[in-house]
């Protein structure tokens, strides 16, 4: 990547450097302050949390709310905590990722290289797939799941999000294979190869960066996915967002701040880690889905 | 299958021709199914008088009419107004903001950019339970304000039917104003040194430069903000949800609440599937065009 674009231009003066830091460093402060202080906070004890300052460091460290929210709290009628909740997100996303993202692989390497008629408009109706505002097949899809008899469960989430994740992931190998050279498969081709063993032999191994880019989007928002599993999964078949705002929205008893927040992180850490480890592809598959490929 | 090697042949061969089409077809059954005859069922079902579970029986424009006349649903279109154009506007100006400042040469950048889109890798339901607390009088920014000693300090607007929309704008933007960022820095990096250095030899100001010459090279990425985050909030349902709940009583209702509500809680089928197909034709009138426009592009 090139140097920054007003390389020389900004030969700014050492006050206005100051004030930039400022203010850089204060939206830093903006960013962290709520996450932060939610940390600070699930290894407080509940008297520090009503009776005290937010800001302040615990006076005793704890981390009883932590164990709470995995594996006591009340989520609806059960005091089972998060864990089978966690557990369902992660049955639930895994083959939902993989599912959507192979199939987002062969319809990118078949739209890309293997032209025929009506191509764009295929192209062109999946992709406005992606930005369909989901209340519009809420209701069909719960009839659909009741048919077929996996209405509430798992399978049944894995079979929304895969469905509605297609429309992403042939977007990015669609974008990422438009770019391959196409003479590398004719050549191919003339020697005798085949339709998958092009795939498999030359597209496959230079896919490396949009496979990851294909499963850090569809994993973050296939774990972070509310309205789905709020609508098609009851009770004990529930993902984690589910019974996180369960947990939290709770009429009934004291409200346990503390073991909220050790639930929240607990949400969030999956998605967090992916984009720690990998933000970079997290960062490509953002822009994947708004500026053109 | 390959008994005899003409017919052999000749299988293959019509099998590779037809195997790209073959590979595609089960995508393009399940779209055509799960996507647009879903959306032409919701659409028929806002026809009907289905109630609790679909009917079949054909009411006209009915369910339009009375949508209308709800006043949950003025309210809710009238909080997507503020709340979208708000959202649009303040993360548009943040992130813009933030692209050029850390385009300065920033020490620290690779530091500071994360930080700012760390946000966007978490679910709203996690924003909301975090801004839910720290925006509670109670416990949150105003007990703190007033144990430091700024006793007068109030901020609860999260309690308050006239503000609490506001609220939601303020985690929605604490959630994507990153994200915006990261899109025009990316305009940002891909503007060519050379025509800034001409301007700059022709004696151009920093302030012209930027008017004259880089803003103007980011419609791109102002139009894509625009559309991603008009979607966004067009969509907006889980932060809802998860910071007031809808309320007070209906303050912050948006359509997406409205639509679950009416559809799954109320038993009022016939008019959230009406209310549904507002929220679609509202983004297919702003998605369309734009992905027109980008296919048309890419040829």
């Amino acid at each position: 990547m090139a140097a920054a674009s007003t390389e020389n231009a900004m030969r700014s003066s050492g006050f206005a450097r100051v004030l930039i830091y400022l203010i850089l460093i204060l939206f830093a402060l903006f960013y962290l302050l709520p996450f932060g202080i939610m940390l600070i906070n699930s290894l407080k004890p509940l008297s520090e949390i009503t009776g005290g300052n937010m800001i302040a460091l615990p006076r005793d460290w704890t981390i009883a709310p932590w164990l709470s929210a995995w594996s006591t709290a009340q989520i609806g009628v059960e005091p089972t905590g998060l864990r089978p909740y966690f557990i369902n997100s992660i049955v639930m996303a895994v083959p939902a990722v993989l599912l959507s993202t192979i199939v987002g692989a062969l319809n990118g390497y078949v739209l890309t290289k293997w032209h025929f008629r009506g191509a764009t408009i295929i192209f062109g109706l999946l992709l406005f797939s992606c930005f369909i505002p989901f209340q519009i097949v809420l209701i069909p899809m719960a009839r659909i799941l009741g048919i077929l008899d996996i209405a509430g469960t798992t399978p049944g989430l894995i079979l929304v999000h895969f469905v509605y994740g297609i429309g992403f992931t042939t977007l990015y190998f669609r974008n990422y294979y438009a770019a391959f050279p196409t003479e590398l498969v004719r050549a191919a081709q003339i020697d005798g190869a085949g339709f998958f063993q092009i795939f498999w032999r030359i597209m496959l191994p230079s896919s490396g960066p949009i496979i990851a880019v294909s499963f850090i989007w569809q994993f973050t928002n296939i774990w972070n996915d509310f309205l789905f599993g709020a609508s098609f999964a009851s009770g004990g078949g529930a993902p984690m967002t589910v019974a996180l705002n369960n947990l939290v929205n709770s009429s009934t008893g004291v409200r346990e701040y503390n073991v909220h927040f050790a639930g929240a992180i607990m949400a969030a850490a999956p998605t967090l880690l992916v984009y720690i480890v990998a933000g970079r592809y997290f960062v490509r598959g953002l822009m994947a889905g708004s500026v053109k490929g | 299958m390959a008994a005899t090697t003409d017919t052999g042949v000749d299988f293959r061969t019509r099998l590779q021709t037809w195997l790209p089409k073959l590979v595609l077809s089960p995508s393009l059954a399940v779209m055509l199914i799960f996507v647009y005859g879903f959306i032409a069922f919701t659409i028929y079902l806002s026809f009907t008088d289905s109630r609790m579970l679909p009917s079949y029986n054909w009411v006209g424009w009915d369910n339009y009419e009375r949508l209308f006349r709800v006043r949950e649903w003025n309210i809710a279109l009238t909080n997507l107004a503020i709340f979208a154009s708000l959202y649009i506007i303040i993360c548009t100006l943040i992130g813009l903001t933030l692209a050029i400042l850390l385009d300065q040469k920033i020490r620290g950048e690779g530091v500071l950019r994360p930080i700012f889109l760390y946000p966007m890798a978490l679910s709203f339901i996690v924003t909301g339970t975090a801004w839910k607390w720290m925006l509670d009088p109670a416990i949150g920014l105003e007990n703190t304000m007033n144990l430091w000693g700024w006793e007068s300090f109030t901020f609860n607007w999260i309690k308050d039917r006239e503000m609490a929309i506001y609220t939601i704008v303020i985690a929605a933007v604490w959630q994507s104003s990153g994200f915006v960022m990261a899109m025009f820095l990316a305009g940002l990096r891909g503007i060519d040194n050379e025509i800034l250095k001409a301007a700059q030899m022709d004696g151009a100001s920093n302030f012209q430069m930027y008017r004259r010459i880089i803003l103007p090279q980011l419609r791109p990425a102002f139009l894509s903000a625009f559309v991603i985050l008009s979607h966004l909030a067009i969509k907006s349902y889980d932060l809802v949800i998860a910071l007031t709940g809808g309320g007070p009583g209906n303050a912050t209702a948006l359509p997406a609440t409205f639509m679950y509500s009416y559809t799954f809680t109320r038993n009022q089928m016939g008019i959230g599937a009406a209310s549904a197909v507002i929220m679609l034709m509202t983004i297919a009138a702003i998605m369309v065009p734009y992905l027109y426009a980008e296919l048309r592009e890419k040829k």
